[in-house]
């Protein structure tokens, strides 16, 4: 279980999130929605400790996985973030790495080396984003030959390779087209089985689709949360209505 | 067609003769020292230059030898040396500084590029010469490092610069150490420009003469310690041209046209990286 | 923020309010066929009809199209599912009085069937509950929805009520019991219509609250 509690975060001492306290349980998809600027990346974003690599942020308050603290000063925020994977907006693979080495990037420059593991672990990887079968005659070309939706596979599939607990998936479908984003959409459901997803997304009708629960940010506060159903056909406040019917945002 | 039209295609035409005979003025001298130095060199570029030593003034015949090795040893050391400060600094400025620190430091190479060469002699000299007391290849080798450094860290800290920072996002989310990020995922995505800056920066060193003319100061013979005085290309050219001997004259122009072919080659190197980079992720 | 969608759930609410009223408007003419015993307003129910049942395929229709179109969330989502449900409930009400006006041609060629006038406040009873339930839509009043439901256990009990009186002078007077059975199938019909207008007003409050309180026996005790 992923859990924020009370978490605020500062950015250059103007607060950007406020006393948000959410929790993302197993075996469940969990969406994040708010108009643009409401906190919902800078929030994903605690959760694997990017904060830490922006001069400026100061993040108070605690996340939780599984009941153990990331922000202590104890942990190292580099076992973290294999723990807790991300999937980025654009899809970013390593152009100067061939589509074999990108799915295996994490696990090689975390230092391991043996061969056998490696490709083992590649093609689970693959095969659970659902990229498996389109690109295993080709495994050493570049991946600037895939297609946008091929290319965010990759990157899920080599976010997948390191075995991480939770995955966190920013605007992962907002580059591509309905049919690249309904197989993204497909291997997050079966993605749910053994991790925990956390997505972000400006759609509407995505955050409908795809997850179980959602929880409605805006302006760095956290209106509501609660099951997905609840949400979209009575939902308890009036400003999650508002959103959610595109009468603002 | 109107009158303003026809003034307007006439106005354009102006510029682009303009443009052209600027363009021409510039390349023309080039092309024309090009043929020159091809005439006057080519029949010096025989086996014999790189295989005979001068010999002595007044007998015709001989070659470089002590000179073309001389600069591989300078030039070498100062390639050994300043490569890898340069791309070490440059990593830390790109990857790890903090912004100020990396803009001073920037600055600091912005100035010390301009620096003359003679000035960074000047600086070998006090350096190594004077510990030394006497000159050296090591020397001359420093006065190089000197120069190729800021070089070799402003074009690699730019070619670090355009790695979108995108990738090395995803090398963090990934939980990979950032020591690993710079070196395996920006170095290694800014590698051609990199080995090109490599490339031109020394190959920019092999031509230095002014530097030299008091830290590795030049020998007759052939040596490649670098504790002794030691010949060079540049410096030997000089040395050459300025002579009365007409044989020495004919050596000092086989001798620059080595230099120009080296540059062109080392030119042409960096290009063909390039190219075969781009090809290979066109694939 | 006014949205194009606005304009078009408006549209919708007119349209159902127009087939509400004809709906209204029928109720009301039944109710004067029978205790006026008038043949002539009996016979314009059964024309009226015809309108109701177009609106019912418009509306049908405008429902499926919004659905398709606009993928609606939350109270416009509400809105349109439970449009959808409450046209063929007027529709049905329509068909009542349809069934009631052609039993009354029948039973105004003969004497009265009932002494009290428990038919005419049976009818009156139900007509004040379609209106509320109606003024409920409008109004997005949920008092008002709230009241209708518990209206309807009054109608039952006066629908109870002309029962008994029926039964007894049918073994009282078996020469009254061709018109006796008539009216029965009357104040059947009735008290359906007053059911209708319960299950309108509950899908008020399903628009209105995203609670849905039908079967109330099925309900868990832990309902937000």
């Amino acid at each position: 279980m992923l859990a924020c509690a009370d978490l605020t975060i500062e950015f250059n001492r103007k607060a950007v999130l406020k006393g948000v306290s959410l929790q993302f349980p197993p075996r469940k998809i969990s969406a994040i929605i708010g108009p643009s600027g409401c906190g919902k990346s800078t929030l994903l974003r605690s959760f694997n400790r990017m904060h830490d690599l922006t001069k400026g942020a100061r993040v108070i308050g605690s996340v939780t996985l599984d009941g153990r603290e990331i922000y202590n000063t104890s942990e190292d925020p580099v076992l973290i973030r294999r723990r807790i994977g991300m999937v980025f907006q654009k899809a970013n693979p390593f152009p100067t790495l061939s589509i074999y080495e990108n799915t295996i990037a994490g696990l090689r420059l975390a230092g391991v080396t043996s061969t056998p593991v490696l490709k083992e672990a590649a093609e689970k990887a693959l095969v659970d984003a659902a990229l498996w079968d389109e690109v295993k005659d080709r495994l050493k070309s570049s991946p600037m030959t895939l297609s946008g939706g091929q290319q965010q596979r990759l990157c899920i599939a080599r976010a997948l390779a390191v075995d991480p607990e939770v995955l966190l998936m920013d605007e992962p479908c907002s580059a591509l087209d309905p049919i690249a984003t309904s197989k993204i959409e497909e291997l997050m459901f079966r993605l749910r089985e053994r991790l925990i997803v956390v997505i972000v997304t400006h759609n509407m009708q995505q955050a409908a689709r795809a997850s179980d629960r959602t929880a409605f940010l805006w302006m760095g506060e956290l209106i509501e949360a609660g099951e997905t159903e609840a949400i979209f056909t009575s939902p308890k406040k009036t400003m999650t209505e508002d959103y959610i019917t595109g009468r603002f945002g | 067609m109107s009158g303003s039209h026809r003034l307007r295609k006439i106005q354009g035409r102006l510029m682009e003769g303009v443009c052209l005979l600027a363009a021409l003025l510039a390349v023309i001298p080039l092309f024309a020292f090009m043929w020159h130095l091809a005439a006057k060199g080519a029949s010096s570029l025989t086996l014999n230059l790189f295989t005979q030593l001068p010999l002595p003034p007044g007998e015709v015949g001989g070659g470089l030898k002590n000179a073309i090795v001389g600069s591989l040893v300078v030039v070498g050391l100062a390639t050994v040396a300043g490569i890898p400060l340069g791309v070490g600094a440059a990593v830390y400025m790109s990857e790890f500084a903090r912004p100020k620190v990396a803009s001073s430091l920037r600055f600091a190479c912005d100035v010390l590029s301009g620096i003359p060469s003679i000035v960074m002699g000047l600086l070998a000299y006090q350096v190594v010469v004077v510990r030394m007391h006497h000159f050296s290849a090591l020397s001359g080798s420093v006065a190089l490092a000197f120069i190729m450094l800021p070089v070799v860290v402003i074009t690699t800290q730019e070619m670090l610069r355009l790695v979108p920072h995108s990738l090395r996002e995803a090398g963090h989310a990934l939980g990979i150490p950032a020591w690993r990020i710079a070196s395996s995922i920006s170095l290694r995505a800014a590698a051609p420009g990199v080995l090109t800056g490599m490339i031109l920066a020394v190959s920019r060193v092999a031509g230095e003469t002014a530097p030299l003319l008091f830290t590795s100061f030049g020998n007759p013979y052939l040596s490649a310690d670098p504790r002794q005085p030691i010949a060079t290309l540049p410096h030997t050219i000089f040395t050459y041209a300025i002579s009365p001997y007409d044989d020495w004259h004919r050596l000092a122009y086989g001798g620059a046209l080595v230099l120009v072919l080296g540059i062109l080659g080392s030119t042409l190197l960096s290009r063909f990286i390039l190219w075969w980079h781009r090809r290979s992720l066109n694939v | 923020m006014a949205r194009a969608f606005d304009a078009e759930l408006k549209e919708l609410k007119f349209s159902l309010l127009d087939m509400a009223g004809q709906v209204e408007e029928m109720l009301h003419l039944t109710h004067q066929a029978l205790i006026e015993r008038s043949n002539h307003k009996a016979e314009v129910v059964t024309r009226l009809d015809r309108n109701v049942d177009e609106a019912e395929l418009k509306l049908d229709q405008a429902c499926i199209d919004l659905l398709a179109l606009r993928a609606p969330f939350a109270s416009d989502l509400r809105l349109i599912a439970s449009t959808l449900k409450l046209v063929p409930e007027l529709e049905r009400v329509g068909d009542h009085c349809c069934n009631i006006a052609r039993r009354a041609l029948v039973l105004n060629l003969q004497p009265p069937a009932l002494e009290s006038d428990n038919l005419e406040r049976l009818g009156l009873e139900t007509q004040s509950m379609m209106r509320r339930a109606v003024d409920a839509f409008v109004n997005g009043d949920a008092a008002q929805a709230r009241s209708v439901i518990r209206a309807d256990d009054q109608v039952n009990a006066i629908y109870r009520d002309i029962y008994s009186e029926l039964l007894r002078r049918m073994l009282a007077d078996p020469l009254c019991i061709e018109r006796a059975s008539h009216l029965i199938i009357v104040i059947k019909n009735w008290e359906r219509i007053a059911d209708q207008a319960t299950n309108i007003a509950e899908e008020v409050l399903f628009i209105l609250e995203g609670r849905n309180v039908k079967h109330a026996y099925l309900q868990e005790p832990t309902q937000p």
